[in-house]
């Protein structure tokens, strides 16, 4: 089996790049943007997210097919259970 | 259990003394129990995505209340914290490398550097979590109180209700996160002793790697709590 070894390198750039993104989320928050202020925060941490799945946890070379069907899975429910919720509550309001 | 002669005369003639009997190959066996944690952290997904959607719906209902509670926490904390955490998924990363490549004495001081970090981690949570008791910033207790203004509205103070909706799922997500730091410090103590007896090498380190995607794990848990739990309406 050739278990894929990645380079010191590139695990060190990986952590640069998630302190820099941390920095970033707390410079995003000081600037006033109204209500893309959540969305910038979050799609920093989404993108600090998959860099730390991708190479920290390896899945950008699983061979594995089984891996990614279980995060595609994790991430569809996930949908499921935010959208239909917020669907519900967030519209319980109107009137 | 029994052991037939047949599969204990197979076992002594296979090279790799960690490949189970009831696997063909060391490639699926590592397979098998990859898919198993992959698994496990879909669970965690969902029970930790119960709590974020209970966050999202009060947040959505009670947004300037939930604002001026965000800001009776310490930021800074928080991004250290975060900081903290992101440099212990790159010593965990690195003690998997170890594994891989086989350099066994590293692999020791990377896991417990680990642990280190973890602590530190959960030291600072500790300090955040007295000033919260010590403000009276904790859901149910008498003397509850958050004098905390609205933000873009001056003067008005906090829902008082609404704040310790805020502080409650406040411990109630910080908590578990924390007790899945606990958790995976002990797994790194279990796993640094093992290490140090030499019994991780390039051909089994599977407990090594698995509880790394456990850690990371907890490390992405993280990085949508800080944002969302710290940074809400923050600008001055």
């Amino acid at each position: 089996m050739s278990e894929h070894i990645s380079s010191v390198k590139l695990y060190v750039g990986i952590w640069l790049a998630l302190l820099a993104g941390t920095g970033l989320t707390v410079l995003a928050a000081r600037i006033d943007l109204g209500p893309f202020n959540t969305i910038v925060a979050l799609s920093i941490a989404t993108i600090k997210a998959i860099l730390v799945v991708l190479f920290f946890m390896h899945v950008k070379y699983a061979h594995e097919k089984m891996t990614k069907l279980v995060i595609v899975t994790a991430i569809f429910f996930l949908f499921i259970l935010l959208a239909l919720s917020m669907a519900d509550y967030g519209t319980r309001l109107w009137s | 259990m029994h052991t037939s002669p047949v599969t204990t005369a197979h076992h002594e003639t296979h090279e790799n003394p960690a490949l189970l009997h009831h696997f063909a190959t060391a490639e699926q066996q590592k397979n098998a129990a990859s898919f198993g944690m992959w698994v496990f952290l879909l669970t965690e997904v969902m029970f930790f995505g119960g709590m974020f959607c209970a966050y999202l719906v009060y947040r959505y209902w009670y947004f300037g209340d939930f604002a001026a509670a965000s800001k009776s926490l310490d930021w800074r904390l928080g991004a250290v914290n975060t900081a903290v955490l992101i440099c212990s998924s790159l010593t965990v990363a690195m003690a998997v490398r170890c594994g891989q490549v086989g350099k066994q004495k590293a692999m020791v001081v990377y896991l417990a550097l680990t642990i280190l970090l973890g602590l530190v981690f959960l030291g600072i949570k500790g300090i955040e979590y007295r000033d919260k008791f010590v403000e009276h910033h904790v859901p149910g207790q008498s003397d509850f109180q958050l004098k905390e203004a609205i933000p873009r509205q001056p003067g008005v103070l906090a829902n008082q209700q609404h704040a310790q909706v805020y502080f409650s799922l406040y411990f109630a997500m910080t908590g578990m996160h924390a007790l899945h730091m606990i958790i995976g410090v002990g797994l790194f103590a279990f796993l640094t002793y093992k290490a140090w007896k030499g019994a991780y090498s390039p051909e089994y380190y599977t407990p090594v790697e698995n509880a790394g995607l456990y850690w990371h794990f907890v490390d992405i848990v993280w990085i949508y709590l800080f944002p969302l739990l710290y940074l809400i309406d923050r600008h001055p």
